[in-house]
């Protein structure tokens, strides 16, 4: 079948503006909207620049908006959005982070965020000679967290960013939570200055697009209530306030 | 630019993170990566990492090097697979005291699950070796190694791909990488380089492998005379999603999977009776090929891109969602096929290299006579050799693990007493000049040549493999390399240009295919992964030894390299 691909095309050192052009390509209704990308790049027009590898959904590489959802080029299928020969698909970088050309998009604040929560196991008990003993049920808590990719699809989904670019963000919070609800990790304690700051896991309204667009269908809205109360238990515990209701410095 | 670093470590995969670790102990160490961090193709090693922990059954690591010397057909250098398997048990104590989150066993220890040639006492039956975390460990290791990374503050070079590399003599002193932000070529001295860039099964048309993977430091070495080892061994997983190559991991048949062709006949019983559909991966692809070539494929035209099945659905929705739940998603994705109700349809899929770059136990690249001073490599990229002529499954993980660190390790060692090397006054200037060449006139699309070259690798150099077929792949791939001098760029942009990017990828898998298509060639008998109709046989007496290939201009020239088999003597190889 063929589609017309409305891409949006923006390159900081030919263009003011963004706009959009739109290319034809032939496909198979089975193909990955990156084969279609791939297509264009190889064959038709050099210039046009995205991220892209493992081409499975598992690296992160390559989400962009894909009719208006944040999705991973490589995990959508031509026909999962286009339902007829000739239909148009229209592609545009992620949002909430600045555009460095075509559908490239600077990582730089999300990776910053990522690692502002200190996104790596804290030791709770001095090693053995062997590995930490864990329930499955213990171990079964995180699944969900271990299998974000930092592809940034919440990050552009989320309504508060929007409004507020201060914002932690829900794949920082998915990975805080990863190991906050880690049995064998005693960090939450060093995490907190940043999770239970006015930017940190309040200003979250549960809008529940970040869990919408997840592309690991990770329940991340979730994550952030659970880490909320999480939180809210430790304070309480110790007859402190948490930083819910403080304003942003 | 010019950067000065004690160490640089290029690519970030698992071997690199686990070097730049180990290294960055005592020398200033940069990861130099075309990826981002993360992004890198360890990521989607899914069923396991092997070592004999004894958590479920007995087990020794006697008997997992034994299994990695036989299921690579006895082309692996013994006292490298008995270090595998030794300081597999303690890497992964380490992955796991460092938070990576294993699956567990009811008692709370590291779960392990069977996979394929991994067996008791030397054969008996299958063995659950396998440590893992459900169906993606590859994508825990590698994101265990970089919080690593964050956590020291180690320095990472992002989207640099690496274009040349200098030596003084035998003495490496830096290397040259392109910034894609910028598209300027910035050097890098260093007492020590590592490359840790990964596998090159985008030469193939259907292939599990990543985009990025285009054997870039296997190519940068072969162009300054290094020789590669044993390009002729290249891995078909049996099991790729039909017509994409997507994997499906072999811990699928560790849980209980079953092959079936067309008539519904579980065909491993015909070629492996003991280890039946858990035989080492080059059997089982052989197995498929043969299957679909006499005609009981599912479509059954003998056609080499028909397929079989992989039924899973007998196991249970419960163990399909908690064990392979990745495959599960994958297969409702590209095939819209739940496998806990209907099987899925496999075709072998081009998957690892066993050859690369010649390393010691150090990872210092080293031929017979030559040790190249502060050169070394690790992971795929890399021959140690302890994959041989076939590679099991998990062991690509043990080795960028064990093999990773051994070779961080000893650059931390070795930096502490080392000079730096002299570089060229003009180092990056002949980079610059290509990428300006590149840009200076009109020329065709990369595309067609990419296509051509996978479409021939994958139908001449595959799974079966004859002479004449060879020959004609050599013939075109020499063909690509003359037409691929025409290639130039549309994009004439000094930021992001991933055109720019790609065509130095597309040189290094030429070069790469034509290594491997040569080095195929020259072996005239069937070992491991190298399976030739017209030398079914394998043949001790001429070949136990391996291929070492220089590339010199559009030639290949061939030596060999001796075979330690110093522990256990070549038998015949059966299941």
């Amino acid at each position: 079948m063929q589609i017309a691909l409305e891409i949006q095309r923006f390159n900081p050192e030919t263009n003011t503006e963004s706009e959009f052009q739109t290319f034809n390509v032939t496909v198979e209704p089975t193909d990955r909207i990156l084969d279609a990308l791939m297509e264009i790049s190889r064959n038709q027009d050099g210039t046009l620049v995205f991220r892209k590898s493992c081409a499975h959904g598992v690296c992160g590489s390559d989400a962009m908006r894909i009719n208006g959802t944040e999705r991973l080029a490589c995990k959508t299928l031509v026909q999962d959005v286009a339902d007829a020969d000739g239909a148009t698909v229209r592609i545009e970088p992620l949002r909430h982070l600045p555009i460095q050309r075509d559908l490239m998009v600077d990582q730089s604040v999300f990776f910053r965020k990522f690692r502002s929560v200190k996104p790596y196991f804290v030791a709770g008990s001095e090693i053995g000679e062997r590995e930490y003993l864990q329930s499955q049920a213990d171990r079964a808590v995180f699944d969900d967290a271990t299998k974000c990719i930092n592809c940034s699809a919440c990050y552009s989904a989320c309504p508060v960013l929007q409004k507020n670019p201060d914002f932690l963000g829900p794949a920082a919070i998915v990975q805080a939570a990863r190991f906050v609800f880690d049995s064998r990790d005693k960090g939450l304690e060093a995490r907190l200055d940043v999770l239970d700051s006015p930017d940190g896991v309040w200003p979250c309204e549960n809008h529940f697009e970040c869990t919408r667009v997840c592309p690991r269908e990770i329940k991340i809205t979730k994550l952030i209530n659970l880490t909320k109360r999480e939180i809210k238990k430790y304070r309480e515990a110790r007859g402190e306030a948490t930083a819910e209701h403080k304003e942003a410095n | 630019m010019t950067h000065e670093f004690d160490a640089v470590i290029v690519g970030a995969g698992g071997a690199g993170l686990y070097a730049a670790l180990e290294a960055s102990k005592t020398a200033r160490t940069a990861v130099v990566s075309k990826l981002y961090p993360t992004r890198s193709h360890t990521g989607a090693a899914q069923g396991g990492i092997g070592a004999a922990l004894g958590n479920v059954d007995q087990d020794s690591p006697e008997w997992h090097a034994f299994d990695t010397v036989k299921g690579g057909d006895y082309l692996v250098d013994q006292q490298a697979a008995r270090i595998l398997a030794e300081e597999a048990v303690q890497a992964v104590y380490d992955l796991e005291n460092r938070g990576l989150p294993f699956s567990r066993t009811p008692d709370g220890r590291i779960d392990q699950r069977r996979f394929g040639g991994h067996t008791r006492n030397f054969g008996e039956a299958p063995v659950h070796r396998s440590c893992y975390a459900a169906d993606r460990t590859g994508n825990m290791i590698l994101q265990t190694l970089y919080q690593q990374c964050i956590k020291n503050d180690v320095h990472f070079y992002d989207e640099f791909q690496v274009v040349e590399v200098f030596l003084d003599g035998t003495r490496v002193a830096g290397v040259a990488a392109f910034e894609l932000a910028t598209g300027e070529v910035h050097v890098f001295k260093a007492k020590a380089v590592m490359f840790a860039t990964g596998g090159f099964g985008r030469m193939f048309r259907i292939t599990s492998n990543a985009h990025a993977n285009t054997g870039d430091g296997p190519a940068l070495l072969a162009r300054v005379g290094i020789p590669l080892e044993d390009m002729e061994f290249f891995q078909f997983h049996p099991t790729g999603i039909r017509g994409m190559g997507i994997l499906i991991t072999e811990g699928v048949r560790g849980e209980g999977g079953i092959l079936r062709n067309s008539k519904g006949e579980r065909f491993m019983e015909r070629y492996a009776p003991t280890l039946l559909d858990l035989a080492p991966r080059d059997m089982v692809s052989r197995a498929i090929m043969t299957e679909v070539i006499e005609g009981r494929g599912i479509r059954g035209d003998g056609r080499i891109d028909d397929w079989v099945m992989l039924d899973a659905s007998h196991l249970g929705r419960e163990t399909v969602y908690a064990k392979i739940p990745d495959i599960a998603d994958f297969c409702k994705t590209y095939l819209g096929v739940d496998p806990a109700e209907a099987p899925m349809p496999v075709q072998p899929t081009a998957h690892y290299a066993m050859g690369g770059i010649p390393t010691d136990i150090d990872g210092r690249v080293c031929t017979d006579t030559t040790v190249y001073a502060g050169l070394y490599a690790a992971g795929e990229c890399a021959c140690v050799s302890v994959h041989g002529a076939n590679r099991l499954g998990t062991n690509s993980l043990v080795d960028l693990v064990v093999y990773g660190r051994r070779a961080g390790r000893h650059i931390a060692d070795y930096v502490r007493s080392a000079d730096h090397s002299r570089l060229p006054a003009d180092a990056g200037d002949a980079a610059r000049e290509r990428i300006a060449t590149l840009k200076k006139s009109r020329g065709p699309h990369p595309g067609p040549l990419y296509e051509r070259m996978q479409q021939t690798m994958m139908a001449r150099i595959g799974v079966y493999r004859e002479r004449e077929q060879m020959e004609e792949a050599v013939a075109e791939i020499r063909q690509l390399r003359e037409e691929f001098q025409q290639v130039r760029v549309q994009d004439n942009s000094a930021n992001y240009n991933q055109e720019v990017l790609g065509i130095l990828e597309l040189e290094n898998l030429l070069d790469l295919s034509l290594v491997t298509a040569v080095s195929a060639l020259n072996r005239t008998e069937s070992r491991g992964a190298h399976s030739r109709k017209d030398f079914p046989e394998r043949d001790d007496v001429s070949w136990l030894k391996h291929t070492l290939a220089f590339l010199n201009g559009s030639d290949v020239s061939i030596d060999y390299k001796a075979v330690d088999t110093s522990i256990w003597e070549p038998k015949p190889r059966t299941y």
